[in-house]
């Protein structure tokens, strides 16, 4: 064995001398590298420590979510190390943020391995976030390669299938989350859906925390509740469905219980993010040989997504959600209770359903990123919205998105059904104006009175909610706003 | 019972101004157009029988065109459903971009679950015509 040779100079330090050499000098910064297309690219917010030099603290952070450790290994001297090592390439203080930089960081296609998730979040995000050196950090945004795009096959059907599969064209779907979400009997919670589907809606939901608790358990729920979409099929000649939640303690104990939902004739079941990336990918692979549709509520996000200097970016997540494969996930509704900038949700929505996006500064979006024709993944507004809202949630969100109407539907005066009913009509009128040409985003108030003329379930609505909205500022947002222009 | 299929099944029956209305909105996105006609509207029959071929670079101003064939298909079959169904062939969509029902038969479908018991209480659902 050869034994590292030791330096004796006093000045700068030789690469391979034993001890601590900072990072930018041991090659975790080249400011000449050209990334190769080939490259992963992460865009990482940073926020040093005082007295830590912003290059210096980004030459860590890409040696330590790549190949280096705290001191010189001469075992890097068996490997082709510079092939190994992340580059961070571009260091750029944020305006109108003191002392944080955007660092953009470069990884070599072969630190991954394909077609795992999992590996890719222990890589990027697994080691770094702890660094004493940074007050702070966040990954921002990444640009995957299609190299390794193609190691995925995404969503177990995507929006194009789902909507065949639903024959459901032309307007956003309608869904509901049952409530109370917990304490329900099996026998009542079947109610809701039922009267929720045959007033309306394509879908209900489980929430992300009823799983199997002692006043309900799973397999009872999905008796009753498959009864209730049955039933409301029937009634309707339309494709219905309720997300089964198969979250559980155990991968075993999720397929038994996806496996029962389809032995009952589902086409739908959900997941909840907290089962974890490996989880979700073993539950994608079986959605797809299994003919579901898979839903994903993006529990917990809140605790990393949420505050703008440290965590990891929601686009993040969405893009490893996209890559892993699920059919729908909650992306934010702009106008509801919960936290969404619109810039930055239009950045999200994006992300889950163009097969190519351009960089966007103004809506987070740091790189392009091309899906390769990867399918789509449905974005899910759920959280606070009526049907008092339906022009500016079809304004803000599209048409490829499901509108979940939780509170607005089971809360309504007349009855579940009636809810239903209202947020039916609502979205019908919307889109039938839109197409004819009207300004729905500002005549929005106007069309819906109209459709409520016929419709008194709507007038309830509309009477009972009129007012209600969620105004708070949002704590993520872009880092450069859309100039207003002068009218 | 209505069979409340397609976009607009919760409002009032569309007029054929009001189709006419979405059918130029259609062809306005450069979608191409057919219709189709079926006395068996299951909501797993994928294929309803096609009227004619669809119709192909039509502009907005020949949406007459295609409401005269809605007219048509529903005088040859007043007692079934009609769609019109919008197609969009654009990579990445490659697959209906709207559709709605514009003839309805006078008696509409109606659907019935009929159950058969497995095990352990769990039961296989059939929706069965009753016309």
């Amino acid at each position: 064995m050869v034994a590292p040779m030791l330096s004796t100079a006093d000045t700068k330090k030789d690469r391979w001398a034993s001890g601590v050499t900072p990072y930018a000098e041991m090659g975790y910064f080249d400011a000449d590298y050209e990334p190769k297309p080939t490259d992963v690219l992460a865009a990482f917010r940073i926020t040093p420590q005082p007295g830590v030099d912003a290059v210096e603290a980004a030459a860590a952070v890409a040696g330590e979510s790549s190949t280096a450790t705290w001191t010189v290994v001469w075992t890097d001297r068996l490997t082709d190390h510079r092939h190994y090592q992340a580059k961070a390439y571009d260091v750029a203080a944020v305006p109108g943020r003191e002392g944080e930089y955007i660092a953009r960081i470069a990884y070599d296609l072969d630190l991954f391995e394909e077609g795992s998730i999992a590996n890719m979040t222990s890589s990027i995000i697994g080691n770094v976030f702890g660094f004493k050196a940074l007050q702070a950090l966040r990954l921002e945004d990444l640009r995957i390669p299609p190299h390794y795009v193609k190691t995925f096959q995404g969503p177990p059907h995507g929006i194009v299938m789902e909507r065949e599969y639903l024959d459901k064209f032309g307007r956003p779907l309608l869904g509901a989350t049952v409530k109370p979400k917990l304490g329900l009997s099996a026998k009542n919670y079947g109610r809701v859906v039922y009267e929720a589907l045959r007033g309306g809606l394509d879908f209900t939901k489980d929430d992300e925390n009823i799983n199997s608790q002692p006043f309900m358990r799973w397999r009872d729920r999905f008796l009753y509740c498959i009864e209730g979409v049955n039933r409301a099929s029937a009634a309707s000649g339309e494709v219905k469905g309720h997300y089964m939640n198969v979250t559980a303690a155990t991968m075993e104990e999720m397929y038994e219980r996806a496996e029962f939902a389809r032995e009952l004739g589902s086409v739908i079941i959900m997941m909840d993010l907290t089962v974890g990336y490996t989880a979700m990918q073993s539950m994608s692979h079986w959605a797809r040989r299994n003919g579901m549709i898979l839903h994903l509520h993006r529990a917990g996000h809140g605790t990393y997504t949420r505050q703008k200097s440290h965590g990891v970016s929601f686009r993040v997540i969405a893009k490893w959600c996209r890559l892993l494969g699920v059919d729908h996930l909650h992306a934010g509704t702009v106008v509801g209770k919960l936290e969404g900038d619109p810039a930055m949700i239009a950045g999200y929505y994006d992300t889950l359903r163009l097969d190519h996006i351009p960089e966007n500064p103004e809506h987070g979006i740091y790189f392009d990123q091309d899906w390769a024709s990867l399918p789509a993944v449905m974005p899910v507004a759920s959280g606070g919205i009526h049907a008092g809202q339906m022009h500016q949630l079809l304004h803000y969100l599209g048409e490829d998105v499901v509108l979940q109407f939780g509170g607005g539907t089971i809360g309504h005066p007349m009855g579940i059904a009636a809810g239903a009913t209202a947020n039916r009509v609502a979205v019908e009128a919307m889109i039938q104006a839109r197409n004819e040409g009207r300004d729905y985003a500002q005549e929005g108030p106007d069309i819906l009175a109209r459709a409520a003329r016929g419709c008194p379930e709507l007038d309830a609505a509309l009477q009972l909610w009129r007012d209600v909205t969620f105004d708070f500022a949002s704590t993520d947002t872009p880092d450069y706003v859309v100039t207003p222009t002068i009218a | 019972m209505r069979v409340t299929q397609g976009a607009f099944s919760f409002l009032p029956d569309l007029t054929d101004e009001q189709i006419a209305a979405q059918i130029r909105y259609a062809l306005d996105q450069g979608w191409s157009m057919s219709v189709e006609h079926t006395d068996d509207a299951h909501p797993r029959n994928s294929y309803w029988e096609m009227w004619g071929q669809p119709w192909f670079d039509l502009t907005a101003e020949e949406a007459g065109v295609v409401l005269d064939e809605v007219r048509a298909c529903r005088a040859a079959h007043p007692d079934e459903y009609v769609k019109l169904i919008a197609y969009d062939a654009r990579r990445g969509r490659q697959t209906t971009a709207l559709s709605l029902i514009v003839g309805r038969p006078a008696v509409e479908q109606r659907l019935h679950v009929q159950r058969a018991d497995t095990h352990d209480r769990a039961v296989r659902y059939r929706l069965a015509p009753t016309r």
